[in-house]
């Protein structure tokens, strides 16, 4: 469990990476955590010949929360992301589905552009990201450019980068005043790649019926899946347990689900535990957007308070 | 040897149990200062000689195929690349490793023709570094022609696959049906017959730190000088030897005094320890350190088989268990690897489990598999048995309308019929096993929480609760595999009996004491617990005894038995630390004797001093004694040794080998425990939770409360571990699919509950201390007691295993239609 020899380059800056990248092309990665790729090298699974440290780039690592979107640079570090306070009052499916990533002391090294640019259709941050609307956004030899996080992942572990791109920032739109989001999953235990995920979003009208919706899944295909027919179903009613179940029977039973067999879970099974998750992060975001709607605190602040924080 | 006085241990300590001046107090570990601030030192920290080259090792990517070549000539070229060595370089200074079952079954480290299983080495790679060798050993070449795999237990009993072995007619390497009483008779008279058959898969201990080995060989002599994280049997050093064709006294194996822990598995290294040997042999006798990594590990270091159980139980009309009959298959892969095939035959002395029964056939067979060999995993045997035989107990009780709680009272051996004899010969030598149940019914509120379970249920939960009994045998008799072998095959060899542990203490001009063990401890506070038993005897301070517990053959005081196996330190390491101690303690009596002028049991030992009994005013610092005895021998009075040195071995009585009707006491001491647990099964998803645990051991005398109700957690949590989560799989080819921890699941903090535990004390008379063994207990009770409240939960008679989400899930969807 030794990386076969490389070079592992220290660039000055985001554009220098960018270069760095470009001219190692096929033969060259961008190390953001290690929590992915250092595994993939010790395993001989992964063999470049250049690593481009993002260590280095501070400016990677900024986070920032304007009037209607939170913007977080890619190098910043899962657990950072999680325990930030304004992140869990304004948008608390992020940190509930942080919790799910990897165990603390991997949260502490991985990083959000690390874990969407690896693109694991089974890992939470690339999930919430489609399922939030995010966009990322991509800094390449031919200058920057936005990608919807839904357009990012293009395949299993493939994404929409050129050669000598690199993913800077992501940036999560703010939920309105009405709308709430939530995120399930089920894992064989704490802290494993999900089975089934999903991270679904309700926007309620004045009368609080579900005006909008989506729902969204993962560990169930090679990418992140939207499943707008069992958001459809959601749209017109006041948000209940009977429409949950309509919805999570249409995900479970959908065409665009490929779940993969593995050793923990067959295809069967994850389309059922898909039909679950899909109910309990519907729930949730109920919860969530009537707690919004009403003014009331949401769970997460409710959380912060009793934990003192 | 010195022969020393018996060791008379306070009557109202071994009967009533109460703590010593430091024995049986939850005093501060001594072990940990090192271990926490980082300063222990580890085998991959070890650089004994100069020009330490790296090795890695290329292993078969096939589970069975002929080896018709090894193209190294790339790898050689490679940047520091120092050799690279195939089985044909290595195959003049090795012998096969020397098997109790058959000489049919050839084992080397190293593959020569043939690989029998993935993971199984092909070729070792000597680099400047591990990260050349690693390179070096992509560029190795196999050229290899595919046989059809045995990839599992139940192929393996397939007579019309090829045998994995050219002198073997199948795959069955050995089958044995002992008998004992009469079980026909028995079963002919039985009211219910009940018939159950069970498959648990393979898995493995998983220690934090993997193998390592570090090694030379004198290119003259032959000699060599090895450092291992082997944790013993030291049994199995004498195997190494002979596979290197020197005597065991040239093989000089020393273990570092920390090991990241083993749990059995760290047994099977010394074939790695033979590997390397011979590679440093061949290249003339360079320095070489081999340090597995966990994709090895996990892929063929060693494994807890694949068991097939199937049980016969004979019930009377009321519930009287009158005969077992037992067809156990147990899968040791490849190779019959020694100790193996020990896993099948360790309970054989506890067949019967805590049941009084005297009628009992066991069918044996030993099976071959293209899969990594097997070896020590805590429990070794007993979750395998105990999950068929607590589970057949449940049914029988379901199909009786017993409470399985009253099943189990009415077959308990009970204490009046203490020590009790096995129908196979094992000798339960104390405890009162209803009264053990009795207490843990009641502390779990047994009767209650069946009731609320059964509530439950009707309100559409899956709620079930679970009883194991267990009879957990400690310090092996190294005899006890030799059944394996038919009576007529024992007669024909030098018999093996007992179970020796030797230790060394000296009492320093100073007043400090040393102790040497070897029993290479991996975590386990040994230290610790010796220093305390020390104390005791001595009247000194704990942190006065200094001990070094890491092995050296060269210095000893060790023995074929020596080792950190079969939960026998508290028995016999303790007991032989105790023994000597003792011993030492009536030289320091008698040399206070002479200050004092008194008679030398009129001296009491406490605090640093040798006072008089009576008049505890006048005393004499046990340090002065100590100068005396190694600055002024000529003063010292008769009786007494110079120097206050001395060497002791113990072997526990009554351990002899197994008799001409295949009787055996497998193990020196019993110990009995009862767990109940509370389970309820989530109807979506399969998940199992596990409500509440209760563990009650008699583990005879507690030497240290904090240090067993660790030895009880541990051992649940990697019971939880093979009952819930656990599984080695392969796939049809043979390949193993569980070769990194993504795949491999243990079962982590989140995943094991707060369980509460209790010990009930009935020392053991054969041991010095009266302690017993506890540390496999809940490894081997744990998989039955959660799968009876599985079984409970879902009111179904065979529940899968392991209890996987989705195992369970298909149970609950299947019942529901």
């Amino acid at each position: 469990m030794k990386p076969p020899p490389l070079r592992l380059l220290r660039p000055a800056s985001p554009t220098e990476a960018c270069a760095l990248l470009a001219e190692a092309g096929d033969a060259g990665r961008a190390l953001a955590g290690g929590q992915s790729l250092v595994p993939l090298l010790n395993l001989r699974l992964a063999a470049p010949e250049v690593l481009v440290d993002l260590n280095p780039l501070t400016e990677l690592a900024t986070l920032a929360c304007g009037t209607g979107a939170l913007r977080v640079g890619a190098m910043v570090r899962q657990r950072t992301l999680e325990r930030d306070p304004l992140v869990r009052r304004r948008l608390p499916a992020l940190p509930a589905a942080l919790a799910h990533v990897g165990h603390l002391a991997t949260r502490n090294r991985g990083t959000i552009g690390g874990s969407l640019a690896h693109a694991d259709p089974a890992a939470e941050l690339p999930l919430v990201a489609v399922a939030l609307g995010a966009t990322v956004e991509l800094l390449g030899p031919k200058g920057p450019r936005e990608v919807p996080a839904a357009e990012l992942a293009t395949g299993f572990l493939s994404t929409c980068l050129e050669p000598g791109e690199l993913l800077v920032a992501c940036t999560f739109p703010l939920l309105g005043p009405t709308e709430g989001a939530g995120f399930a999953e089920a894992a064989p235990r704490a802290g494993d790649f999900a089975l089934a995920a999903a991270c679904c979003r309700l926007g309620l009208d004045p009368e609080g019926r579900v005006a909008a919706a989506t729902v969204a899944v993962g560990a169930l295909g090679p990418t992140v899946q939207v499943v707008p027919e069992a958001a459809q179903v959601l749209l017109g009613s006041p948000p209940g347990p009977a429409r949950f179940a309509e919805a999570g029977a249409l995900v479970g039973a959908s065409d665009r689900l490929d779940p993969p067999a593995s050793l923990h879970a067959s295809p069967p099974y994850r389309r059922h535990l898909a039909r679950l998750v899909v109910e309990e992060a519907l729930a949730e975001a109920a919860r969530a957007a009537q707690a919004a709607r009403n003014g009331s605190p949401s769970r997460e602040d409710r959380r912060e308070e009793e934990h003192g924080a | 040897m010195t022969t020393l006085p018996p060791v008379s241990v306070p009557e109202e300590r071994l009967d009533e149990g109460p703590p010593g001046r430091w024995l049986g107090r939850p005093t501060p570990r001594l072990d940990d200062e090192p271990l926490l601030r980082g300063s222990a030192w580890f085998v991959d920290d070890l650089a004994p000689w100069p020009g330490l080259a790296e090795v890695a090792i290329v292993r078969a990517p096939l589970a069975h195929a002929r080896l018709l070549g090894v193209e190294t000539a790339a790898a050689r070229q490679m940047p520091g690349v120092l050799g690279v060595l195939t089985g044909s370089d290595l195959e003049r200074f090795l012998r096969p490793l020397p098997s109790v079952l058959s000489e049919a079954i050839p084992y080397r480290p190293i593959a020569l023709d043939r690989v029998r299983y993935v993971g199984e080495p092909v070729a070792v790679v000597v680099a400047t570094d591990r990260y050349r060798a690693e390179d070096a050993a992509e560029a190795v070449e196999l050229d290899l022609d595919p046989l059809p795999a045995v990839p599992s237990a139940h192929a393996a009993l397939d007579p019309t696959l090829p045998p994995l072995h050219e002198g073997l007619p199948n795959n069955v390497a050995s089958d044995r049906t002992l008998r004992y009483g009469d079980p026909d008779a028995a079963f002919a008279q039985a009211e219910l017959v009940v018939r159950a058959r069970f498959q648990q898969p393979r898995s493995i201990c998983t220690p934090l730190e993997c193998f390592g080995v570090l090694c030379r060989t004198d290119p003259v002599s032959g000699d060599v000088e090895a450092w291992s994280n082997f944790q013993g049997p030291f049994s199995l050093q004498v195997v190494a030897a002979q596979a290197l064709g020197i005597p065991p006294a040239k093989l000089h194996l020393r273990t570092p005094e920390h090991s990241g822990g083993s749990f059995g598995t760290k047994a099977a290294v010394y074939p790695l320890v033979v590997l390397l040997a011979a590679c440093s042999r061949a290249l003339g006798g360079r320095p070489l350190k081999y340090l597995e990594d966990r994709r090895e590990h996990l892929m063929a270091a060693t494994a807890a088989g694949e068991r097939l159980s199937e049980v016969q139980a004979a019930f009377s009309a009321e519930g009287r268990l009158l005969a077992l009959r037992l067809d156990l298959v147990d899968d040791v892969g490849a190779y019959v690897r020694a100790p193996e095939p020990a896993t099948l035959y360790r309970m054989h002395p506890c067949l019967t489990g805590a049941y009084q029964v005297a009628h009992l056939e066991a069918r044996c067979r030993v099976v071959l598999t293209n899969r990594c060999p097997t070896g020590l995993n805590r429990g070794y045997g007993g979750p395998q048995l105990y999950l068929a035989l607590e589970r057949t107990m449940a049914i029988a009780a379901r199909r009786l309308g017993l409470d399985p709680a009253e099943l189990a009272r009415r077959n308990l051996v009970p204490p009046a019929a203490m020590p009790y004899t096995t129908a196979s010969g094992g000798r339960y030598d104390s405890g009162d096993y209803p009264a053990v149940l009795a207490l843990a019914l009641e502390r779990f509120d047994w009767a209650g929480k069946r009731a609320r379970a059964r509530a439950a249920r009707a309100e559409g939960r899956l709620v079930g609760v679970g009883l194991a009994c267990v009879v957990e045998p400690s310090v092996s008799n190294m005899g006890y595999v030799d059944l394996a072998s038919p009576p007529e095959v024992r007669a024909r060899r030098p018999a093996k009996s007992g179970n020796v542990e030797g230790v060394s203490l000296a009492m320093l001009p100073d007043g400090t004491v040393q102790l040497r063990t070897t029993t290479t401890p991996q975590g386990q506070a040994h230290a610790t617990v010796l220093a305390l038993v020390v104390a005791e005897a001595l009247g000194v301070d704990p942190r006065q005894v200094q001990v070094r517990a890491g092995a050296d053959t060269a210095v000893g005081p060790w023995s074929i038995s020596s080792g950190n196996y079969s939960s026998r330190f508290a028995a016999v390491a303790a007991g032989a630390a105790w023994q000597a101690a003792s011993a030492l303690a009536d030289q320091l009596r008698r040399l206070a004797a002479q200050d004092l002028g008194c008679h030398p049991e009129q001296v009491l030992l406490a605090d640093g001093h040798a006072r008089l009994v009576d008049d505890p005013e006048r005393d004499v610092p046990l340090r002065r004694l100590a100068g005396r005895a190694h600055w002024d021998p000529a003063s010292l009075p008769p009786g007494v040794r110079p120097g206050l040195s001395l060497t002791h071995h113990l072997a526990i009585p009554d351990l002899p080998a197994p008799d001409a009707q295949d009787r055996a006491n497998g193990s020196a001491t019993y110990g009995f425990l009862c767990d109940l647990c509370e389970v309820e099964v989530d109807r979506g998803t399969g998940r199992l939770e596990i409500l509440d645990y209760l563990s009650v051991h008699d583990a005879g005398r507690i030497l240290h409360p904090v240090l067993a109700e660790g030895q009880v957690h541990g051992g649940l949590a990697q019971g939880i571990g093979m009952a819930c989560f656990e599984q080695l799989a392969f796939d049809p080819d043979g390949q193993p699919l569980s070769t990194t921890f993504l795949d491999y699941l243990c079962p982590t903090a989140p995943e094991v509950p707060e369980a509460r535990t209790v010990f009930v004390e009935s020392p053991s008379p054969l041991t010095p201390l009266g302690a017993k063994g506890l540390g496999e207990g809940t490894t081997m009770s744990a998989p039955a007691a959660l799968a009876n409240a599985v079984a409970d939960a879902l009111e179904v008679e065979e529940v899968p295993f392991p209890l996987t989400p989705e195992a369970l899930w298909r149970v609950v969807h299947g019942a529901e239609g």
